[in-house]
């Protein structure tokens, strides 16, 4: 494979009395300790090697501003998630109920169905009124001059059924950063546009304690 | 009896192809390869579905840790630009560094000491440094030091699109990084960006929906 074959095609050559004929030497090199080299640096390098890149995921906080803007979202169209210990969630629809009727402990993985459900019900009693008709418009030229750019989108008719819906996201003090980037991620896969990260009230504080102690 | 001659075989094998092979994946590893820069803590960052992509230069990066530790580290491809931070935050919190001690901020990464600490972290050389044992930046409910390096860094880089990371650990508590958005938040700075590894989008949810519909279009 390595080797040269000159062993053909010399037949005509006459050598005169006397001429040696050159030892032939192989060309094969061993290659061993070349093999052994390169499964060494190829260890090193898988071993070092971060295969997953980084990304990053954008939020924006309001101003602390003490106008009373949260106030004006829509009873009915309000979700207020909350964040408790060993990754517990909470959950309540509009205004927190004097009997906390309304108040449900769920987990990370039930909180999709219930965004989910939530949205399907606040595009259930949408109404449509002039400020749709300019969320449409935006939907259907779409925006390509933001990174990453946002596409026409087919269904443009549907785009501001939803624009009720407005999530308040509370974090406890015993939930986890992860918590907080695993619930930012859930507005993302479920296309929430309208969420916020506020405090919790003194009343869910207590209500959180009272069902954590109770389990 | 004729006993059956088995004819002698050479042993060597021909390793050309399996040489060709090993340095093809050497090549691909070594492509792939990125070395980080020595971070003095180890963070393990949540899982995301986002898929912007980390910028390299020209942020902000406030690191904590699972114990709350905090971090403050700035990305620059220039060094200018890092000397230029330190010289002002040198000034403004009248800290004595000698020329040696800011030059050596240059090469560190990241920060995680009071102010009354920092002459003596960087009087230690920076291969050194992950040795030292950083106590975190001081933090409170009103920003606490960090709110005063975040600042000095804005001010150093007037004039330039400044990006803002967040990076966490994965069991940090979430009062940590409240208050490290609030050192954010007093110097006006409303748009974060945080770090995170990415993971798909679940599969018949709204966003899988709508990316395998951008994917369709070539994006």
């Amino acid at each position: 494979m390595a080797s040269i074959d000159d062993s053909g095609g010399g037949g005509g050559h006459k050598k005169g009395p006397g001429v040696k004929k050159a030892k032939k030497l192989s060309t094969a090199v061993d290659m061993t300790p070349m093999v052994d080299l390169g499964f060494l640096l190829i260890t090193f390098f898988i071993f070092t090697t971060t295969m997953s890149s980084p990304t990053t995921m954008q939020l924006f906080m309001p101003k602390d501003t003490k106008d009373e803007d949260l106030n004006k979202a829509k009873e009915s169209g309000a979700l207020t998630v909350l964040l408790g210990k060993d990754n517990v969630v909470y959950v309540y629809r509009g205004q927190l109920l004097p009997d906390a009727s309304n108040f449900h402990t769920t987990t990370f993985k039930g909180i999709r169905d219930t965004i989910i459900q939530m949205k399907k019900d606040v595009i259930n009693a949408h109404v449509h009124d002039a400020g749709c008709t300019k969320i449409q418009e935006e939907a259907k030229v779409g925006n390509p001059n933001v990174k990453p750019p946002i596409l026409p989108d087919p269904n443009w008719q549907k785009a501001c059924l939803d624009k009720d819906l407005v999530i308040v996201i509370k974090p406890d003090e015993d939930a986890t950063y992860k918590n907080t980037i695993d619930i930012l991620d859930e507005m993302a896969i479920s296309a929430i546009k309208r969420y916020a990260m506020v405090d919790l009230f003194p009343v869910e504080k207590d209500l959180i304690k009272k069902t954590s102690g109770g389990n | 009896m004729p006993s059956v001659k088995i004819p002698k075989k050479s042993t060597f094998v021909d390793m050309t192809p399996f040489v060709d092979v090993a340095f093809l994946i050497l090549t691909f590893f070594i492509m792939a390869t990125k070395f980080k820069p020595e971070e003095p803590v180890e963070i393990k960052t949540p899982n995301s579905v986002s898929t912007r992509e980390l910028p390299e230069s020209d942020a902000i990066q406030v690191t904590f840790d699972s114990t709350g530790r905090v971090f403050f580290g700035v990305l620059s491809q220039k060094d200018s630009e890092k000397y230029d931070v330190i010289k002002h935050i040198n000034e403004t919190r009248s800290l004595g560094l000698s020329e040696a001690e800011m030059k050596n901020f240059v090469r560190t990464p990241s920060i995680g000491v009071p102010f009354s600490g920092l002459k003596q972290l960087l009087a230690v050389p920076q291969e050194d440094q992950k040795n030292f044992k950083q106590p975190g930046i001081p933090l409170d409910t009103l920003g606490g030091e960090l709110l005063y390096w975040i600042r000095d860094a804005v001010g150093t880089f007037t004039g330039k699109k400044l990006q803002y990371l967040i990076k966490g650990d994965n069991n940090a508590k979430y009062p940590a990084f409240k208050q490290v958005l609030t050192a954010f938040k007093k110097n006006e700075i409303f748009k974060f960006q945080m770090i995170t590894m990415l993971e798909d989008a679940p599969a018949g949810s709204e966003l899988g929906i709508m990316r395998n519909r951008e994917k369709a279009a070539g994006h």
